[in-house]
């Protein structure tokens, strides 16, 4: 069986609201993130805004690079890879 | 002694007569305050992570996350934009800027956010509904920015007589009101006008920019606005608006209105909009006490050389006593007055820049 997903949140995330290092089923972005809210209901406000979309000040990155698609969140997850969720550097 | 709530741009301050007892959120910007029923309700921004709605049963000392307001799924052929800057309305929660009870039921809330959408609670925050009849209105897509990208919902007026009647402020869009507990809306920004649009909208009452809008409760048909160009007096239950002459300036973004007596009511005025510090560097209150005919400017206690505070819309409050006030400036001063206005004690000079005060 292949490895899956492992999503990690940024500490500043992890301040406001319990989200764990999840390894969680998911060939794209957004099922990995689905299976995460799944868990947790919680946390989905805190990631995404009332469409769906990625945060404007959250950057989530696969395998190192930003990914592309922030409001349907298609991009490909291989199997095992990481998924980090951090904020934007925005604002002082 | 009174409890008092600030919301300031880094946490929410909770005093105790004039010592500060309690600090939550420190750090997060608290912008909208509702205590209710030993309820408290605490609106905050978490910047990158969004707007969250939390609500404590012991006055702050344990809170928890509840729902907060959320828009339903935007379609997909909703032409939806910004007249000014063209920029699609977002569909997605900004801020909360206004949280007000319903007294339908004893857990029923109004709020008011931005982007501009009113949402009712009927379970103190467990769920939340778009008020869709207002935000379908077509007048909605002529709001306009004020010092936001987009504009917000920052006054929500309920009538004590028949809570079915609502007031809403928008800023910029005029205040709405509803008789029908929100099945139906109708303009209610009459007899305003608006110095920054061509003359032949400047009457418009969609364009208006109201800041802030108190009932009085004691006397409902009574209400006060501070707009954006002036001070405007409805006698009428906001069927129609006078314009109120006020010196040393029109300008401003509070108003307390006294609980009873609908001929009183506070402001802070500063310098207009491309300013926006007190005139003359000298921070005062002018208070009327005869429905606006005279005006008193009170400056005892308050600083009077090189001042340069701001007091944000909700940034002024009265009690039900109708003679405690108090005031938080974006200077991150907090005053407060136990005769009216008359005098003021600085409580802090240090806090962070407050949003919002309330009493209970």
């Amino acid at each position: 069986m292949p490895a899956v997903p492992r999503v990690t949140f940024t500490a500043n995330l992890r301040r406001l609201v319990d989200c764990p290092a999840a390894d969680v089923p998911g060939s794209t972005v957004g099922e990995a993130l689905e299976a995460v809210f799944s868990r947790s209901p919680g946390l989905r406000s805190y990631i995404v805004d009332d469409q769906g979309a990625l945060r404007r000040h959250v950057v989530v990155f696969v395998g190192g690079e930003p990914v592309r698609d922030r409001v349907r969140l298609t991009d490909a997850v291989p199997p095992g890879a990481e998924i980090a969720v951090m904020q934007a550097l925005s604002g002082g | 002694m009174e409890t008092l709530h600030v919301g300031t741009r880094k946490g929410l301050f909770t005093l105790r007569g004039a010592d500060i007892a309690r600090i939550s959120f420190l750090g997060a910007p608290v912008t909208a305050i509702l205590p209710r029923d030993g309820m408290l309700y605490a609106a905050v921004g978490h910047g990158h992570f969004g707007a969250k709605l939390h609500r404590s049963r012991d006055g702050g000392e344990t809170w928890e996350e509840i729902a907060a307001p959320r828009w339903p799924e935007k379609p997909a052929d909703a032409d939806d934009r910004n007249p000014m800057s063209g920029a699609a309305w977002p569909w997605s929660l900004d801020q909360i800027w206004i949280l007000e009870p319903d007294p339908r039921g004893p857990e029923a809330l109004w709020c008011g956010t931005i982007p501009g959408g009113l949402f009712h609670s009927p379970d103190g925050g467990a769920s939340w509904r778009l008020v869709r009849s207002l935000w379908d209105r077509p007048e909605r897509k002529q709001w306009m920015g004020g010092g936001y990208d987009f504009p917000g919902i920052h006054s929500i007026s309920v009538d004590p007589r028949d809570p079915r009647r609502v007031l809403a402020g928008v800023s910029t869009g005029g205040a709405w009101l509803t008789e029908d507990g929100g099945e139906s809306w109708s303009v209610a920004s009459r007899g305003m006008f608006a110095a920054y649009m061509p003359p032949e909208r400047a009457e418009d009452p969609v364009v208006q920019d109201p800041h802030r809008i108190v009932r009085c409760a004691g006397s409902p048909d009574v209400l006060w606005a501070q707009h954006h160009n002036g001070v405007f007096r409805s006698t009428d239950g906001a069927k129609s608006w006078k314009e109120i002459k006020i010196s040393p300036s029109s300008f401003g973004f509070a108003v307390a209105v006294h609980p009873r007596d609908p001929d009183t009511a506070w402001f802070v005025p500063a310098i207009k909009d491309e300013v926006r510090v007190p005139v003359e560097g000298a921070l005062v209150v002018t208070r009327t006490r005869d429905g606006g005919r005279s005006f008193e400017t009170l400056r005892s206690g308050l600083p009077q050389r090189h001042a340069y505070h701001l007091i944000y819309r909700h940034g002024l409050e009265v009690a039900p006593d109708s003679r405690t006030l108090a005031m938080g400036s974006t200077t991150g001063a907090l005053w407060l007055s136990r005769d009216a206005g008359d005098s003021w004690t600085a409580v802090s000079r240090d806090l962070p820049p407050v949003y919002c005060v309330r009493f209970g």
